[in-house]
């Protein structure tokens, strides 16, 4: 993972570069904000991934990546409403697109089995075909320790 | 040397970004990558991203009035 390229990570990359990001919220405008600095990380040479839990590990279930709620001004979905064709008009890209973009530059999910429990997920209602681990905490900082860039969203 | 061309023109915020080393990643050592869009912060950010990865950028273009630009880099 992430090592397709060798030469580059050999010639500039320091050892280590890495950002992890805690996926907390389940809000689209924050499912944005992680993936797209993850997406940036793995842009710039770094290694990353993100660690979807409690209210985020619900944009992990199949076909609610986009699905969350705006975390300002949602008002019953229309300012959420209205944000997505701003969205479109600006052309940003969709949550689908920059998932496929991350795994495909080497990024990492990590999915919280606790919030699994608390929340009775099973893996089959989940999109495994993206998760790269399941874990606790201690995946979490064991991905972490090394890293030089970590975000709680 | 093989040369690799990508428009990203019209993209924005991480697209050109992720487009560029998307195509870093395919085109091998030596190779031409091109890269043509129109988003400004990513005129910046992609040669920041090269010095980071260690790759040479040939040239920065300015196009269409300063509209569009170019990038070359040297995989």
């Amino acid at each position: 993972m992430g090592d397709k390229d060798p030469e580059i990570s050999r010639r500039g990359m320091k050892m280590g570069e890495k950002t992890v990001i805690i996926l907390h919220s389940g809000d689209m405008d924050k499912v944005y904000s992680a993936l797209i600095i993850a997406n940036g990380a793995l842009a710039m040479g770094m290694e990353a991934s993100i660690y979807f839990t409690f209210w985020g590990l619900m944009r992990l279930k199949k076909g609610e990546l986009d699905k969350g709620p705006l975390s300002k001004m949602n008002m019953l979905g229309l300012g959420r409403q209205m944000i997505k064709q701003r969205m479109n008009k600006a052309n940003v890209a969709s949550l689908e697109r920059l998932m496929n973009d991350f795994k495909e530059l080497g990024g990492k999910i990590i999915a919280c089995e606790m919030t699994m429990e608390i929340m009775g997920l099973s893996k089959e209602e989940l999109r495994t075909d993206w998760i790269d681990e399941w874990g606790a905490v201690g995946s979490y900082i064991q991905e972490a320790r090394n890293a030089n860039v970590t975000l709680f969203i | 040397m093989a040369e690799m061309e990508i428009d990203v023109r019209g993209q924005t915020c991480p697209i050109p970004l992720v487009e560029c080393r998307k195509a870093l990643k395919k085109a091998s050592p030596g190779d031409l990558v091109i890269v043509k869009g129109t988003h400004p912060a990513s005129r910046k950010e992609i040669p920041m991203a090269c010095e980071a990865m260690g790759l040479k950028v040939l040239e920065i273009e300015d196009k269409e009035g300063g509209k569009e630009w170019e990038i070359k880099i040297r995989r």
